[in-house]
């Protein structure tokens, strides 16, 4: 048993999502309030009537965590209660079906940090394409075959979104840097308003790689620069790793859902994420 | 992992709470109890007319809401229920209310937001209606299931498409599976009564469900009327949050089901099959719970204000003698009332449906025990079946009955269609009309 998420949770071996939890619980303590979206993490952590939260938990519905969190927080003020309060989320909740409830958060200036683990797909319902899937990745609704490289877009810029609507502090962290995690967590606790923090969780069953090798790829993504590690706050973007951009093939051919790609799909790659990182330098 | 609520006894089934441990003995009281909806005594008290404020439907919500002292309330305007939510803003603006005010971004989040403040430890508010309601819908199942005593003001309006912002009811009764306790209001008083008595009846300790208030959107939201408005009530007490019992070290100990790091417990778990049912079924006995919860808060509050609608379920109007009833809900209920007093009808009556969930079922059975024939006007059109209401009200009697719907999308409902339900009636008709 740890302290962070109580043993017997039903994950699967290699899971990124309980690697992020354990790395934010630590860092945040047990005065805290968790308002989890539908995803693994609820699944794996909340079969009535057990449950490993150590803290506690409130889950309502897919799309909705932020603005359960916001009334957590109005509650909270009237009671003059002062539990940190922290949204745990997937990247289909965050990226795409709680977005405006997200953003709504932002806008009302709630004091919340809101983290997704983003592991690039729907995992929990059996691997569909999200707006975080990358560009050519397979998966169950994003199908390589005669007519198709697999998934057609890029990476929605969903961190980058937030530092444009003002969220007072926003990073990036991975679950290959469990004490980059909870520096972060800790920092952002710290400052009052609005807090995101968006951190790689590669998932085993949906990336197609073996369980031993979760942490290791989600090193990889960070070396290749497919991930950048930033912190954004009071207007200065600090990269918290700088990436050696090592060829982002390396990144791929660990992975199943990428098995079916071709040199052009990977120098498209290669040059969508110098674009991103000349962005990201420059503002 | 560890238990989440542990339950006190091993012979407790999966799913029950100790609010609902007198469960057995309150429904078998239920079904003993002699119905009477003969309020006259409480009318016999004094009324300092002084009191009364001509006042739109919507204010009159918002005032009972303020005397309510919700704690938070979340708010996002839809057509016709903008003057709830605005009235609100003024109050907590100028100090009259102190309560949290959430302007959210969509009705989903406004829901949302009254299930995390509610399961923090305060009282709520929203109100919405037609396409908002629409867009909460998957929160209300959830607030429900939570069994979080949360209070919305609904002004009844109809849904797209063709879009149309007038009244009828698609929008509630859509909903009236979703666990929420739904009572209809005929005036802006009773709205104002309803919205105090509403707060009581959803935190019951043996009901613990969210409430509807429901008024006719533009005809009981925008109509002014004259209403009585308490300066002050102690008829709802400040929030207190349910208790339960729980196993812990030092062993059994009460606690609030409250999120709160001293007492740490897990909200919205999710349910296997093997307990998933266990949930619904305890919704229908607070449900059933809820029938005798409403009539004994709406007694004492008639006993307290002078004011009654019936028995709190079902209100009958001219039942004395007649040989005919209509059965409908909310504001036409007025024109009704209208044409049998002002023509001195003898033969027809009114049973007014008040708590659509709890279904009155006991109340409209012995209502319509000494009628030839019914029939039931409703807003509100199950394409496919036909009327909502009519298929609730005939499957608990055997007497013929006619399905009127009408009203629909804010259409008016004359005297003359009255009449000319008055006479299907008549006639023991048992056919669909459109009115």
């Amino acid at each position: 048993m740890t302290d962070e998420l109580y043993c017997g949770h039903t994950s699967c071996a290699g899971c990124p999502a309980t690697i992020a939890i354990r790395s934010i619980m630590k860092a945040a303590g047990k005065d805290v309030i968790i308002s989890n979206a539908t995803s693994c993490s609820e699944i794996i952590s909340t079969p009535y009537p057990l449950s490993s939260w150590p803290v506690p938990y409130i889950h309502v519905a897919f799309e909705c965590a932020p603005a359960v969190a916001g009334g957590i927080e109005a509650a909270q003020k009237k009671l003059e209660r002062t539990a940190k309060i922290i949204v745990l989320a997937g990247d289909g909740s965050t990226y795409d079906i709680g977005l405006q409830s997200l953003s709504g958060m932002v806008d009302r200036g709630h004091d919340v940090l809101y983290i997704c683990y983003d592991n690039e797909c729907y995992s929990n319902t059996g691997v569909q394409r999200s707006s975080a899937t990358p560009f050519a990745a397979w998966t169950t609704t994003s199908p390589n075959g005669e007519k198709s490289i697999g998934n057609k877009t890029f990476k929605k810029p969903v961190a980058e979104m937030m530092i444009a609507q003002g969220a007072v502090y926003v990073a990036t962290s991975s679950i290959g840097y469990p004490k980059d995690i909870q520096e972060k967590v800790k920092k952002a606790l710290s400052i009052k308003g609005p807090k995101f923090l968006l951190i790689h969780a590669p998932c085993p069953l949906a990336w197609k790689f073996d369980a031993s090798k979760t942490v290791e790829i989600a090193k990889i993504a960070v070396e290749t620069g497919m991930w950048a590690m930033y912190e954004y706050c009071d207007e200065k973007r600090t990269i918290s790793i700088e990436p050696l951009f090592k060829p982002v093939s390396e990144y791929f051919r660990l992975q199943g859902r990428f098995k079916h790609i071709t040199d052009k799909e990977i120098s498209q790659t290669q040059e969508h994420i110098k674009k991103y990182w000349d962005r990201l330098k420059k503002y | 992992m560890r238990i989440c609520l542990p339950n006190k006894g091993s012979n407790r089934k999966a799913g029950e709470i100790s609010a609902f441990e007198n469960n057995v003995g309150e429904i078998e009281y239920e079904k003993n109890r002699v119905v009477s909806d003969d309020t006259s005594a409480f009318f016999s008290q004094e009324v300092d007319e002084d009191m009364k404020k001509i006042i739109e439907g919507s204010h009159a919500i918002a005032e009972a809401v303020k005397l309510s002292m919700p704690k938070v309330i979340a708010a996002y305007p839809i057509t016709p229920q903008t003057h709830i939510i605005e009235k609100l803003a003024e109050m907590v603006a100028g100090g009259e209310l102190d309560a949290e005010y959430m302007t959210v971004e969509s009705e989903h989040s406004a829901m949302a937001a009254c299930i995390g403040a509610q399961a923090t430890g305060v009282r709520t508010f929203t109100a919405t209606c037609s396409a908002g309601m629409a867009y909460m819908w998957e929160l209300l199942y959830c607030a429900a299931g939570m069994r979080l005593p949360i209070v919305m003001g609904v002004a009844n309006r109809a849904l797209s498409a063709p879009l149309n912002i007038w009244n009828d009811w698609s929008d509630s009764m859509g909903a009236r599976d979703s666990g929420w306790i739904q009572l209809y209001c005929e005036t802006a008083q009773e709205a104002f009564d309803t919205i105090l008595q509403a707060y009581r009846i959803a935190e019951h300790h043996n009901v613990l469900l969210p409430v509807m208030v429901c008024i006719d959107g533009f005809w009981l939201s925008h109509v002014y009327e004259p209403v009585n408005v308490l300066e002050e009530q102690d008829f709802v007490k400040p929030y207190q949050a349910p208790e339960i019992d729980v196993d812990s070290d030092e062993g059994f100990k009460r606690i609030k089901i409250v999120l709160d790091p001293k007492q740490p417990i897990s909200m919205g778990e999710y349910a296997t099959p093997q307990y998933y049912q266990e949930f619904k079924e305890a919704q229908q006995i607070a449900m059933l719970n809820a029938k005798l919860a409403i009539k004994e808060i709406h007694d004492e509050f008639a006993k307290k204000y002078g004011r009654s609608y019936g028995n709190g379920l079902i209100e009958t109007y001219n039942m004395d003698n007649a040989k005919y009833a209509i059965v409908t809900m909310g504001s036409v209920c007025g024109t009704i009332k209208h044409l049998i007093e002002n023509e001195k009808i003898k033969d027809v009556g009114l049973i007014r449906i008040k708590s659509f969930r709890p279904f009155p079922t006991s109340e409209l059975q012995k209502a319509l025990e000494r009628i030839e024939s019914f029939g039931v006007f409703e807003k509100v059109c199950s394409p496919g079946l036909g009327g909502v209401v009519f298929n609730e009200v005939k499957a608990k009697t055997n007497k013929p009955g006619a399905s009127f719907i009408g009203g629909l999308g804010g259409r008016d409902v004359t005297l003359d269609n009255v009449r000319k339900m008055f006479d299907l009636i008549r006639i023991k008709d048992e056919n669909i009309h459109w009115i």
